[in-house]
């Protein structure tokens, strides 16, 4: 156990076992593969508690920006003020938030979900609005003149034509709110930022670097499908260079 | 109102007053009728359309024309409310606009803007089926719709599963009137349709397009700012000033003889005369009778025709009437007539160019006269600068029923 600094009390002697018996743990190195193998499970529930976290504020954080931008669209004028509202919300240093929401939603993971949730409106918003605004105007001037409602032309036309700055916009709320999840445990959110915690109270560090690892490849894992669910919801972007 | 109630023959108008209805495919052309119609822009104290009176029979192309900021557009958009009218009303076959459901309306009235606004996440196909869409089609009607919609506008079917991103701009614009005939509408509004095209591509698109009017004698409103334009695919023209005044309204050939006034004289353009020369085909006025000779003949047999003839040169035509060529006036003589002419007839104009292309030839061959021949090559008659100038000076707007040769 030698070289190793435990900084608080959270960190049972039972993390240090290392049966591959490499003494890669006694040296300190920076990555201990066999440690990682040994001590796999224990990343399994933050893990699920992190996909959790991240699904939920996007999903929601989606739900209503999506709303507000249509809004917005329809309605020009509540474009300012719903820009200026979601970019308050995103300024805001989650770890602020948090303490902000604790008279109200407590510690726990309903508490991480709303900052996160209130963080990736911004993005959303922005996004679906720009979206719609750069429906050419010609595309609208003919779907009018040829009959279409406005609701028809909303759905048939301009969502559609919106789609790949709408999934733009999901691609990077996504990704950030991966990372910005690992905050969550500041409110006692769960997630894999618990790991990370207990890995910056030590000198050991092959935790922080599994904990990190996981995070990077769920946002690339995210970032991907909803590249490909992109490409194969607009297939005339494809077909034209 | 300019209107001069023009009897010229145009397209046939069969039994309008039967396809009123909306059922059934047998409506063909809408008349449309402009009453007082006004358009003034809140905020604004001048009209952008004054108090416009028209009517447009069924199955002519009307052409509202003017300079920039006169309110064609308007005009046209009040048609089908996608500008709502002020005060006055548009009736289309009788029956008021303002009395019908905009979106409605807007489904039986064929619509193409200049800048196309096909959609580009649908395919070609699913471009033209957009109204037969909204109207509940069924599917296989649909698609037997479109692909005759493909053919009619020379697209070819193996387009219909492109995006508009992969097509070439004069192929967007076919598309894109594809897509305003896909319910057959009796009407159909066209807003500088071929006006982003290059020159090549908008002649053959206005000529197809002619041809295709032709088939589906459609009632029109062609909107450009393009006289040239106008005095080619305008059965009538309603020539605009500025504020939404109808400054004329008429047939190409009266806006080009007998302008209304010197707003108009302008706007038309100081090449008038040769205007409406490009408007008149050498079978519309009356050719020279060319003294003609054949080889071997006698002088008592062509010495009358030299004598009545309108030109002192004789022209010498084969067995079946086909122009060999010219002989100098003296060189006959009382002798028999040579079988090789002295020069060869050139240039030789076709019966199916108009005055125009005609004139074009004479003055580029640096002659007075020249030989027109039918289609088949027999000689028709004779164009001399002297016609043209005698028809342009007539000046009456009406030249092709005082001049038409049987």
């Amino acid at each position: 156990m030698t070289g190793i600094v435990v900084a608080t009390g959270q960190v049972s002697e039972d993390f240090f076992r290392d049966r591959s018996g490499g003494g890669c743990i006694e040296e300190n190195r920076l990555f201990c593969p066999g440690w990682v193998i040994e001590n796999a499970d224990r990343y399994l529930g933050p893990t699920l508690e992190h996909l959790l976290l991240v699904g939920s504020a996007v999903i929601v954080g989606f739900g209503l920006a999506f709303w507000l931008a249509v809004l917005a669209h329809r309605h020009r004028w509540l474009s300012s003020p719903f820009l200026a509202a979601t970019g308050i919300l995103y300024t805001i240093p989650s770890i602020s938030f948090f303490f902000l929401l604790l008279p109200l939603t407590g510690r726990g993971m309903l508490t991480a979900i709303i900052a996160l949730t209130a963080f990736s409106l911004q993005i959303i918003f922005r996004n679906v609005a720009t979206g719609l605004r750069n429906v050419p105007d010609s595309v609208r001037t003919a779907a009018v003149g040829m009959g279409l409602t406005g609701r028809q032309i909303l759905w048939r036309i301009e969502i559609p034509l919106a789609l790949p700055e709408i999934i733009a916009g999901l691609r990077i709320a996504t990704v950030s709110t991966v990372a910005l999840a690992t905050l969550a445990v500041f409110a006692n959110g769960g997630g894999l930022g618990g790991e990370i915690i207990v890995g910056s109270n030590i000198t050991f560090k092959t935790g922080i670097i599994v904990a990190g690892s996981i995070a990077i490849v769920m946002a690339i894992a995210f970032d991907g499908l909803l590249l490909v669910a992109g490409k194969i919801l607009s297939p005339w972007k494809r077909a034209t260079p | 109102m300019t209107d001069t109630g023009d009897s010229e023959p145009l397209q046939a108008d069969p039994g309008r007053e039967d396809d009123r209805g909306r059922s059934g495919n047998e409506r063909r052309a809408s008349t449309v009728t402009y009453s007082e119609a006004t358009k003034r822009y809140p905020g604004s104290d001048t009209d952008a359309v004054h108090e416009l009176d028209l009517k447009i029979p069924a199955g002519e192309i009307c052409v509202l024309v003017g300079p920039s900021g006169c309110g064609k557009t308007t005009a046209m958009r009040m048609v089908n409310r996608t500008v709502e009218i002020t005060s006055g009303d548009i009736e289309i076959d009788g029956a008021s606009v303002l009395d019908r459901d905009p979106a409605e309306l807007r489904r039986e009235i064929g619509y193409v803007i200049q800048q196309i606004g096909l959609f580009p996440h649908r395919t070609v196909a699913e471009n033209i089926a957009t109204v037969p869409g909204l109207l509940g089609w069924e599917k296989d009607r649909t698609y037997a719709r479109v692909r005759e919609l493909l053919r009619l506008t020379g697209l070819g079917e193996d387009l219909g599963d492109r995006y508009p991103g992969q097509l070439s701009g004069g192929q967007q614009q076919r598309v894109g009137v594809a897509r305003a005939l896909a319910v057959d509408p009796p009407l159909m509004l066209m807003d500088e349709p071929f006006g982003a095209i290059d020159p090549i591509n908008r002649t053959r698109l206005q000529n197809e397009f002619l041809r295709l009017q032709a088939t589906i004698g459609k009632t029109v409103l062609f909107v450009t700012h393009d006289i040239d334009e106008a005095i080619k695919m305008g059965d009538r023209i309603a020539v605009l000033r500025e504020g939404g005044r109808l400054a004329q309204y008429s047939t190409p050939l009266e806006l080009l003889a007998k302008p209304a006034d010197d707003f108009v004289r302008d706007f038309v353009g100081s090449d008038r005369p040769l205007k409406r020369l490009s408007l008149i085909p050498m079978a519309g006025i009356s050719l020279w009778q060319a003294p003609v000779v054949r080889a071997g003949e006698t002088a008592d047999s062509y010495r009358s025709r030299l004598e009545s003839a309108d030109l002192p040169y004789p022209l010498l035509v084969d067995g079946e009437d086909r122009v060999l060529g010219w002989l100098e006036p003296d060189a006959l003589d009382g002798a028999p007539v040579p079988s090789v002419p002295a020069s060869p007839a050139d240039p030789v104009i076709e019966i199916d160019s108009t005055l125009r292309d005609g004139l074009s030839q004479l003055l580029e061959s640096g002659v007075q006269f020249a030989p027109v021949i039918e289609s088949d090559g027999r000689l028709a008659g004779v164009l001399s600068i002297e016609i043209i100038s005698e028809f342009l000076s007539t000046g009456d707007g009406s030249p092709l029923q005082d001049t038409v040769s049987p």
